[in-house]
């Protein structure tokens, strides 16, 4: 039986779960059909059009098939064996640090991620995402004081409805792509930030997402407004535990940034990538769009990409607005059998648009990495400029970098400027470094930070420091 | 200092050198000639440890140090220095940062501590000065867009700042005009102390102007055909490379 119809003869089944609200669920069947999308909309306690949200993408997602156009392999994934909702069993609504459960707090601890206050020093304010639900947001008070609004998206539905009904969508449609098709189905948390006109965000936000459950995937779903005049940087960290299966990740972030307005989204990912056999590894597939909305906004996505089996995502920014900007700065990295297939698309629609590309793409071992991005630039987008450099580096002789550039110029006063290397990481710089005293391992990463520069000097201070050490374990070992 | 006994040495199957012995002292120069592809390079790389090529008999003893065993990082913090003939290009690693953690590194295996940013940079001034180079190629990344002439000056200032007991400079003449050579050779002069000792790598007698050798030695496909005093160098200018070899060679064999 193909998927299409295994989903088919499940979406005919009959209603056999018939829980009503508020019941809790430790246990979560598994597959997706229009009963489970119904379930989650009554565990959520959804309002209506969250419901009909919901729904209309299930529907819109039956119709649809995985994209098979990425320069990535894996076996065709069975949605019936994917548990679509997962949430720890203590009730996780909670008022205030001390109820967290303590095994998550522990866990995060380990993660070197702590709740506590000490945060607050780093100015960092936290929300964590345990399997599918939001189990903490640190340092609400703080920043209400200045307007912000810092909140798992689930709060926003009930609190800013009004919000969450204007935003939600309206950069990435619910029938955008099979991806995001079905987290708008199915997506159980993620963060919520609201930044009013005229506020400098007094902190930097912060989201760690964290797959706990072997059989559940994480549908994570963020929505960040900055008003006119307004600023946020937000710093997203992901890490997984090893399982011999794979899990699917598939979130959906949107950011909208208005008039004059400016957000800045840093990711280090690092989600468990498999063996180096290829068993197990996250599936990651994710679809992250910015709308500059408003005139002279900018929006900027760094990422550190060094995890995830699979990686599949391409941080977009359409410039709407005139004299907006959208940047992207990335690294990737693959190392034993992963497959990257990441970039961005850059779409100039206002005039006096600027945007720029920065991707560092580290091949490894047996690995795939490859870039894919797109410049468009529309009849009106008059005057518009993107610069792109897209290097690749090679360690080894059985990886391999790739770069698909795709570019649609539509009009003749604007300016396109591609460059691309690739480099093989070279016996002869670490002999060079080594001749002067380094170690080997020192000398490798001396190389690999020097090639990621433009990328982890975008970076806030604490993130870098983390990306380089990230860096340093991955590569481990894959030189000489 | 270092005794190279017997050494030799091939890549990839081919023997590049074919029994070479080599004794020098603290406070000594050594001029290594010889024609290009003679095997002078592989002979200092190999002297400071470079992975490609393999030792197939000999020894290198450095300090009473079997060096062939150690690696290449272990000879550098040992004191074994050497200035590259084609100096790499390290894209994003700035120059004077990777200066600083040579410097460190050299400093931790004293058991000294290390300099930090300011301080390095007050240390590095003098330094400058020495080989005259201008201070915003210290910002710059590790040898790129350097020209030819700039990248030599940077391995002699990089040889001021880690003051090693042996160092071994590559061709550091070729690619300099004559005032970067004077400059440069003065600089490695007052860098020559009686403790420390320098081989001295060239095809041309014109570096040997300006840094008198204790010790001449031409090197010929793989062998040390004659040794001599500085005014070997002068004959060989006269005379040629095919001189030494017409005396020393016969069918293709060392006498
Ligand atoms: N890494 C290498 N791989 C292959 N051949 C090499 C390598 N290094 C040196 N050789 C060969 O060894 C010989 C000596 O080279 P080299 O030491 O660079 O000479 P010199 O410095 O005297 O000009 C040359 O024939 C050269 O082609
Ligand atoms: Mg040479």
């Amino acid at each position: 039986m193909s998927d299409t119809q295994t989903i088919e003869s499940l979406v005919k089944q009959p209603y056999k779960y018939g829980f009503k609200t508020n019941v809790e669920y430790d246990y979560f069947p598994k597959g997706l059909n229009e009963d489970i999308v119904n379930m989650i909309s009554d565990i959520k306690e959804d309002p209506d059009f969250m419901r009909e949200f919901r729904l209309k993408a299930y529907r819109h997602w039956t119709t649809m098939r995985d994209p098979l156009w990425a320069n990535i392999k894996y076996p065709r994934i069975n949605y019936d064996k994917i548990q679509f909702y997962s949430a720890p069993k203590k009730k996780p609504r909670l008022d205030s640090l001390d109820e967290v459960d303590p095994e998550i707090l522990e866990t995060y601890e380990k993660l070197g991620i702590p709740l506590s206050e000490q945060k607050m020093l780093a100015g960092v304010a936290v929300d964590a995402v345990f399997d599918s639900v939001s189990v903490a947001t640190t340092f609400k008070e703080k920043l209400a004081e200045a307007g912000v609004v810092f909140c798992s998206i689930s709060e926003a539905i009930k609190n800013y409805p009004d919000l969450v009904k204007k935003y939600m969508g309206s950069v990435v449609p619910y029938n955008d792509n099979f991806f995001a098709a079905m987290n708008s189905a199915v997506f159980s948390d993620g963060s919520f930030v609201y930044v009013p006109k005229g506020v400098v965000s007094p902190m930097e936000l912060s989201t760690y997402f964290r797959i706990n459950n072997e059989e559940s995937g994480q549908f994570e779903r963020t929505l960040i407004i900055a008003e006119e005049d307004s600023y946020v940087s937000y710093l997203e960290g992901c890490t997984a535990p090893m399982f011999s299966s794979n899990q699917l990740h598939a979130a959906v972030v949107e950011l909208i940034a208005l008039d004059r307005a400016q957000i800045k989204y840093s990711t280090v990912q690092n989600w468990y990538s498999g063996d180096e056999k290829g068993v197990g590894g996250i599936y990651n597939f994710v679809t992250k769009r910015g709308l500059c909305k408003g005139d002279y906004s900018k929006i900027s996505w760094t990422q550190v990409e060094t995890g995830s089996a699979i990686t599949w995502k391409y941080p977009s920014v359409i410039m709407k607005g005139d004299h907006s900007i959208g940047e992207f700065y990335s690294v990737a990295v693959t190392n034993d059998k992963m497959e990257a297939d990441t970039g961005t698309k850059m779409i100039h629609l206002g005039k006096n648009t600027n945007s720029t590309i920065i991707s560092k793409g580290i091949a490894a071992g047996n690995s795939q990495n490859s870039y894919r991005g797109l410049v468009k630039i529309s009849p009106k987008a008059a005057n518009s400029r993107n610069y792109s450099v897209c290097d690749s580096m090679l360690i080894g002789d059985r990886c391999g970098a790739h770069t698909f550039p795709y570019l649609e110029a539509g009009n003749n006063t604007s300016s396109v400027e591609h460059e691309a290397t690739t480099s093989k990481i070279g016996e002869d710089q670490i002999f060079y470094l080594q001749q002067r005293g380094l170690d080997e391992e020192d000398a490798v990463s001396l190389i690999i930070n020097g090639f990621c520069k433009e990328v982890f000097k975008e970076l806030p201070m604490e993130f870098a420091v983390e990306a380089i050490k990230l860096l340093g374990i991955k590569l481990e070992g894959s030189v000489g | 200092m270092l005794t190279i006994k017997n050494l030799h040495a091939e890549v990839e199957g081919n023997e590049i050198l074919k029994g070479i012995n080599l004794e020098i002292k603290a406070g000594e120069v050594h001029a290594i000639m010889g024609p290009n592809g003679s095997g002078k390079s592989t002979l200092a790389k190999i002297i400071a440890g470079h992975p490609s090529y393999e030792v197939t008999q000999g020894e290198i003893i450095y300090e009473g140090e079997d060096l062939i065993e150690m690696e290449p990082d272990e000879r550098a913090r040992k004191g074994v220095f050497m200035a590259f003939q084609y100096p790499v290009e390290i894209p994003g690693v700035s120059n004077s940062m990777l200066m600083r953690e040579a410097y460190n590194e050299i400093q931790k295996e004293k058991g000294l501590d290390p300099l930090d940013p300011l301080e390095f940079e007050d240390y590095i001034i003098d330094k400058l000065n020495l080989v005259e180079m201008d201070q915003k190629l210290l910002d710059r990344n590790v040898n790129v867009g350097f020209s030819g002439g700039e990248k030599k000056r940077n391995e002699i200032l990089q040889m001021a700042v880690l003051k090693p007991k042996l160092a071994l400079l590559d061709e550091t003449d070729s690619g300099l005009d004559i005032d970067a050579l004077r400059i440069v050779s003065e600089g490695i002069n007052k860098l020559n102390t009686k403790d420390n000792a320098v081989m001295l790598v060239t095809h041309y007698q014109r570096i040997l102007n300006y840094i008198t050798p204790d010790f001449v030695h031409v090197l010929v496909n793989g062998r040390i055909h004659k040794s001599g005093g500085k005014e070997l160098a002068l004959e060989l200018e006269k005379h040629g490379y095919e001189w030494v070899t017409a005396n020393t060679e016969v069918n293709g064999e060392a006498k």
